[in-house]
């Protein structure tokens, strides 16, 4: 007699296949997500890598002869209003963060958090429609200042929105502990609660160098494009990604093949952050060993 | 062998106007919910004062109060006047941030710093205060490790992460740091109770030796400890202080019908 305690074979025998069937689709799901990201760092290898070399690197762009120039000062002007951006937005974004986390209960806290999540999904050519208006309009000058801006405006909410996560999860117990030494509120947040979160810190602004140094057009709507190497952060610059679209859609193969280059070179730039920030950050914050 | 050489004070007349700390018709709310109901405690100075009393009778909530944290959680509110010698803490001419330099915590469950070292810990609360002079900095961490009795275990090795040892060199960690800042009074709440026999041996014999030089009060769900360590015994109930008084007396001679029920295990 199968008393309650003891399964019958036949449902043993059904859970087993119900688990190797759930574990077989969720596999299939990985390789759907990660299968079309190989393909296109492959692909994207393979057609960028000829266009690759020093002088490819470290040549401006020679309107005469296209195979003979470069893309260094697509790679300037990117490298400039990214770091424009970022000298914005770093700091403004994580002090919103520290208001999100550290003030969690005012109305005004719950009502900005709600604003900064609205405007991370805001779509980034009204963003540049709104820098353009702003500052390109009245100065009568694209420029990459401008451009700058206008990818802060893309960065600062992300930076915001990360921080704001990261230090929430911060246990309260370290701030109590940190107050019950006698150190101010403030002191607490920027050496204690901000050191112990810099993990999320630093993930969440490179998410957000990552996701401005991808944008093409709010930078079409303020620092246009060049041929040269800007002067000053007060003209038009060339970036990677508007070389890439004016390039790409040129009828020269040879224009076509550095369009690849240059898509080539923003990813690997890319992952060279995404490395960077692994090798100093990603020293997980060893776990407590609770008992002895 | 804990309890044993423990001298408990047989001055059952200790004046409460000469005592380091004390609470006057002390009310702590959590929004709508009264916690606190109007307590009246002294705490001697330089002895070892245990709270206990069963779960929810307020009695965390009173630490907390004499520190001035329990004002920090949101829609918390406390009422009435707490006395360090002779000053009322809660006047708005105090400096909470000052107080708390000189009424030191060390919570029920170890959390030290993740992010710093061993000695970076220690000197947590120093550094932060601005001293920067390296010796004082290594003079005063050995100093506190050791009142800790932590020093013999973690001297070869402080930079070693704080959150790299066990649960009870992390909690005399914690009193290491909390010493460090040298405060007048140490509040402990319930401090060995996530921490194996052996452990708690350890921190209650650092307890007893440290009441030479500084005011305890300790918060236990532990009656045996109560008896081991504190030389005054307060009992609450329901956020009411029922009895206060010599450990012997509270243990041995209870004046309330409560308090011997609690003692005798009626209920807890």
């Amino acid at each position: 007699m199968a008393t309650k305690y003891n399964l019958p074979a036949s449902i043993s025998l059904q859970r087993k296949i119900v688990n190797k069937l759930m574990t077989v689709l969720v596999i299939i799901a990985v390789a759907l997500a990660i299968i079309p990201l190989i393909l296109i760092l492959g692909d994207v290898f393979m057609r960028g890598a000829p266009a690759l070399s020093i002088g490819f690197l470290a040549r401006a762009q020679n309107p005469l002869h296209v195979s003979s120039g470069g893309i260094a000062n697509a790679i300037v002007g990117t490298f400039t209003m990214v770091g424009i951006a970022a000298l914005i937005s770093v700091p403004i974004g994580i002090g919103a963060g520290i208001f999100f986390s550290e003030w969690s209960n005012s109305k005004l806290s719950t009502f900005s958090g709600f604003m900064n999540d609205v405007l991370t999904g805001f779509p980034s050519i009204v963003l540049g429609l709104f820098v353009y208006v702003i500052i390109v309009l009245p100065s009568k000058q694209f420029s990459a200042f401008a451009g700058g801006i206008a990818l802060s405006f893309v960065m600062l909410p992300i930076i915001a929105r990360t921080t704001g996560e990261s230090l929430k999860l911060v246990p309260m117990t370290l701030r109590e502990a940190s107050l019950a030494l006698g150190i101010p509120r403030w002191k607490t947040v920027l050496r204690i609660v901000i050191s112990t979160g810099k993990n999320g810190l630093l993930t969440g602004i490179l998410l957000a160098v990552a996701r401005a140094t991808g944008e093409t057009a709010p930078i079409l709507l303020t620092a246009s494009t060049s041929i040269y190497f800007a002067k000053s952060i007060f003209q038009p610059t060339a970036s990677m990604t508007v070389l890439i679209y004016n390039y790409a859609t040129s009828p020269y193969p040879s224009q076509q093949t550095q369009a690849w280059g240059a898509a080539l070179v923003l990813i690997l730039i890319m992952l060279a952050l995404n490395l960077l920030v692994k090798l100093t950050v990603g020293r997980k914050i060893k776990g407590a060993r609770m008992y002895a | 062998m804990l309890g044993g050489t423990i001298k408990i004070s047989k001055n059952k007349n200790f004046d409460s106007t000469t005592a380091k700390l004390s609470t006057k018709d002390l009310k702590a709310n959590f929004g709508k919910v009264q916690v606190l109901k109007g307590i009246n405690l002294s705490f001697p100075e330089n002895q070892v004062t245990a709270i206990m009393g069963p779960s929810g009778c307020g009695k965390t909530t009173l630490i907390r109060c004499l520190n001035r944290i329990h004002e920090l959680t949101p829609n918390a509110k406390v009422e009435g006047e707490v006395t360090l010698d002779g000053v009322n803490i809660y006047s708005p001419q105090v400096d909470p941030v000052a107080i708390r330099r000189r009424i030191g915590m060390v919570f029920q469950k170890a959390n030290p710093f993740p992010t710093m070292s061993i000695f970076e810990n220690t000197i947590a609360g120093l550094k932060l205060a601005g001293v920067r002079n390296k010796e004082t900095l290594d003079q005063v961490a050995e100093r506190s490790l050791r009142m800790a009795f932590l020093w013999d275990e973690v001297k070869d090795d402080l930079k070693k992460s704080g959150v790299d040892l066990s649960g009870g060199q992390q909690q005399r960690l914690c009193i290491a740091r909390a010493l460090a800042v040298e405060p007048e009074v140490i509040l402990m709440d319930e401090p060995c109770s996530a921490l194996d026999p052996i452990a708690t041996a350890k921190i209650e014999e650092s307890i007893v030796a440290l009441k030479k030089e500084f005011t305890i009060i300790i918060v236990t769900h532990n009656m045996q400890q109560a008896a081991r360590v504190s030389d005054f015994t307060a009992f609450m109930y329901l956020g009411q202080l029922i009895e206060f008084g010599t450990t012997s007396e509270v243990f041995e001679k209870p004046k309330s019908e409560l308090t011997e029920k609690y003692i005798t295990g009626k209920f807890g």
